[in-house]
């Protein structure tokens, strides 16, 4: 009798077998919401009419609404339904990863001219961090990675699924709200030679603490000396002062100084492109034929991920920065948003102190970029939340990008409330 | 080994090739000969060999150009509900009861590739089993997707090289042997690479013998409509499975069927007993996703969602589809007829029998080299050739090359 019969006249009636086991997924724990996205489900589902949404990092205009850039609207007319939408290769549009090492390296960087650089396009800056984490994981497998505390939460979790160890060093100072220079560089100095050190290279996320120029020099000469290997999260080019060149200060200042660095670049703030994680990873080699390798490598591991990456993000970016009107458009509505947001913290800080509060409120006009670690625990962030249904995250980030004119008066008022008797 | 000062921290690294397939793609771009034929490549063209985009597609994306009120924010980690929901209908179509009872989480993914990975990270955290069965062939990166989520790989007898059918007896075979628990990789329709596809009384006995072992179903739909012309009858397949109550795995890709390739648009749908196991399943999903690239792209989920969720454009794609199918169909005729009138010795009925983009011509690796040199014709050199990188003005050469082969006796 066929092997097919004999099978099948003992199992047909099992036809409904599914139906009387159980699920081979009922010890599947419900996983912790993520904080930061957490946040905004939960601004989304209160009814509030005076609810403020100051939780996640999307910027906002002064109305409160999300924003597409001119230059963003502009280049999609030109390319709506008239290209194809056939597979890029592995790497990534080339085109685009060009003019965005342009912005990292310099408009006429001889590393580019020297073709130094393995770059691939990746999924955002998270894409190029977890790209990364995994060539660091299969190249230096007795590496840590050294992140600062604090840190965007997701940098744990990439590293960690990418199986690196993780070390912490010193950034922030909790008692001035700056910079703990001191720790950080005691960090560098005792961690073992060739240790890898995530750095924020402008706009600290959550902090919006950032290095000054000779803190910069100073973090370069020490980790020069260790032989760290340097790999910069540019989440916020633009963003921070409103001039990219500016933000890249930290990124040239390693270059100048000979590091062989790696960078983590993101479309989705500074060209409101979110959405279309649009992001590039780079590495800067010693030469043209370890650049091919590392690229080479580089695609492997981005290959069994998603076998190559989006079209259309990068399309975008491409179209902008490679006509320059549309470029010039662009630099101009990034300063336009920068410029929004250090207004806002400027009137954030003079409601607050013109409200009579007893604390210092200078590190909101210190700190830069999107975000202010206000200082603010954890019960204080509740009581904004629960009493005044103004959401952030439980370390008492705001995102300066959810105020706005209309309601920075209202934030004020309930941040000096929960804090007065502090 | 400590690097030297100065040294890159990545200098031992050695360059990988290019995978064959790309190699093949960029010999070809190289190649001045102006009857050049790229038959290896694994998308949709027209006749002339031109990229392809659907109309309904390209009207879409310029209506959401105009729309002022979309934004481009993050999407949720997961993607979009609507976009969801619609990819779950599509699959296991809108009367399915476990879609009614929330049992179905679908999560969207970076197309099929995305789904597979990361339905292969999900198995990997908390399914008991950690080996993965797959057709013998496959596709080729099916590897690669299961072994960076550290599953083993092993196969399953699938092609019979001496019918050009299918191996069923193999195929039952080295499924009964396979340990209780493990999981198996089932292409939904259109296998790639053969084109060879099991009957609809055959997909039952694999449904049963896969429910009979406690073997793990993980279907990869990437052809859903391309088979048979029709969006649903190509699912049935899959909807046997769930309509039996017991669990699976999804990975959907629109990258053929609506022509998004680089939009990297695809869903993963788990089907689970109960919705509370669908509930916590998707939060687990997304501590997969959020790692890896925080949320999925925008662009070609929003165009998927407006089709599916409007009648018109649904009725209109789905035209679109049964035409490509039509296309293929009749293409595949043309090349066998085309070898039946030159007389070239063999049996060559498996170009009309087998079905999707795809199809193991039965040449051998001499034969394919032989037909790149002579007639700068390319193919992988497993012998499979893209139906939709044809057309009737070049069927003919293709079986001039064909038969030439054939008859040198390479």
């Amino acid at each position: 009798m066929a092997l097919s019969t004999k099978l099948f006249q003992r199992s047909s009636s099992t036809a409904v077998f599914g139906a009387r086991s159980m699920s081979w997924w009922r010890s599947v724990q419900p996983a912790p919401k993520d904080p930061i996205l957490g946040v905004t489900e939960a601004f989304l589902a209160d009814p509030s009419p005076n609810k403020v949404n100051v939780g996640v990092g999307a910027y906002r205009d002064d109305n409160g609404k999300p924003v597409v850039l001119e230059c963003v609207r502009e280049a999609e007319r030109r390319v709506a339904g008239k290209l194809n939408m056939e597979y890029l290769p592995m790497g990534g549009s080339v085109k685009m990863v060009e003019e965005t090492l342009k912005l990292a390296y310099g408009e006429t960087s001889e590393f580019l001219k020297d073709k130094r650089i393995a770059a691939v396009q990746s999924l955002s800056g998270t894409g190029a961090c977890r790209l990364f984490a995994d060539f660091q994981k299969r190249f230096r497998p007795d590496s840590n990675i050294y992140i600062p505390v604090p840190t965007w939460a997701n940098h744990h979790n990439i590293w960690r699924d990418a199986q690196v160890p993780q070390r912490t060093f010193h950034y922030y100072h909790p008692e001035t709200k700056g910079l703990d220079f001191a720790g950080l560089i005691d960090d560098i100095k005792n961690a073992p030679s060739g240790s890898f050190f995530l750095l924020h290279a402008c706009a600290h996320n959550p902090t919006g603490v950032d290095p000054s120029e000779e803190q910069w020099k100073e973090i370069s000469y020490e980790i020069k000396g260790k032989g760290h290997f340097a790999f910069f999260d540019m989440a916020y080019q633009g963003f921070a002062s409103g001039d990219p060149e500016r933000d890249a200060k930290a990124i040239r200042i390693f270059l100048k100084d000979g590091h062989l660095i790696g960078i983590s670049q993101s479309y989705a703030k500074n060209m409101g492109l979110y959405g279309q994680r649009v992001g590039c990873l780079s590495l800067l080699c010693e030469d043209e034929k370890q650049a091919v390798a590392v690229k080479s490598q580089l695609q492997q591991l981005a290959r069994p991920m998603y076998s190559n990456p989006p079209v259309h993000g990068p399309l975008i970016v491409s179209t902008i920065l490679g006509d320059p009107d549309l470029k010039n458009l662009w630099l101009r509505e990034v300063k336009g948003m920068a410029d929004r947001i250090i207004g806002m913290r400027t009137a954030l800080r003079e409601n607050l102190e013109k409200l009579g509060s007893p604390i210092s409120w200078e590190h909101i006009t210190n700190q830069i970029g999107m975000f202010c670690y206000s200082g603010m625990t954890p019960e204080q962030v509740d009581r904004l939340t629960n009493e005044f249904h103004i959401y952030l995250t439980r370390n008492g980030r705001i995102s300066m990008a959810g105020v706005t004119t209309g309601n920075v008066g209202y934030l004020a008022n309930a941040i000096h409330e929960v804090t007065k008797s502090a | 080994m400590e690097p030297q000062e100065g040294d890159s921290v990545f200098a031992h690294l050695p360059h990988i090739p290019e995978v064959p397939i790309y190699a093949m793609m960029v010999a070809f771009s190289r190649d001045p000969s102006p009857l050049k034929l790229n038959l290896g490549i694994g998308v949709y063209r027209t006749e002339d060999g031109k990229p392809f985009q659907l109309n309904v597609v390209r009207r879409v994306e310029r209506l959401l150009v105009n729309d002022r009120s979309t934004f481009k924010e993050y999407l949720p980690i997961t993607g979009t509900a609507e976009f969801n929901r619609l990819s779950a209908k599509l699959i296991l179509g809108a009367d399915c009861p476990a879609i009614k009872e929330n049992r179905v989480t679908t999560v969207q993914c970076l197309s099929g590739s995305g789904s597979l990975r990361v339905g292969a990270e999900f198995l990997a955290n908390h399914y008991h089993h950690h080996t993965i069965y797959m057709s013998q062939p496959t596709y080729a990166a099916h590897l690669a997707f299961f072994s960076a989520a550290g599953l083993a790989i092993k196969t399953y007898r699938y092609y019979d090289p001496g019918t050009c059918g299918l191996d069923f007896q193999g195929m039952l075979e080295d499924l009964l042997s396979a340990p209780s628990g493990a999981i198996v990789l089932l292409q939904a329709c259109a296998h790639n690479p053969t084109g060879v596809d099991p009957t609809l009384p055959q997909w039952e006995q694999i449904r049963q013998l896969i429910r009979a072992k406690g073997l793990f179903p993980f279907f990869d739909s990437a052809y859903q409509g391309l088979v048979s012309g029709n969006l649903d009858e190509d699912a049935q397949f899959i909807r046997l499975f769930v309509a039996d109550g017991g669990e699976c795995l999804i990975a959907q890709s629109y990258s053929k069927i609506m022509g998004l390739y680089g939009e990297r648009v695809g869903a993963l749908s788990i089907v689970c007993k109960t919705a509370e196991v669908a509930s916590h399943v998707e939060s687990q999903l997304k501590l997969v996703i959020r790692p890896m690239y925080s949320s999925p792209p925008i662009h070609g989920a929003s165009i998927v969602a407006t089709i599916l969720k409007d009648r018109d454009m649904y009725e209109e794609w789905s035209i679109e589809v049964k035409a490509m199918t039509d296309r293929l169909i009749s293409t595949r005729r043309q090349l066998f007829d085309a070898l039946r009138d030159r007389g070239t010795p063999g049996d060559w009925g498996h170009i009309i029998r087998h079905v999707g983009l795809f199809t193991f011509s039965g040449l051998n690796p001499e034969q394919v080299a032989f037909m790149n040199k002579e007639y700068h014709i390319y193919m992988p050199s497993d012998g499979r050739i893209n139906m939709a990188a044809l057309g009737p003005k070049t069927v003919p050469r293709l079986a001039d090359a064909i038969h030439a082969a054939v008859n040198i006796g390479v």
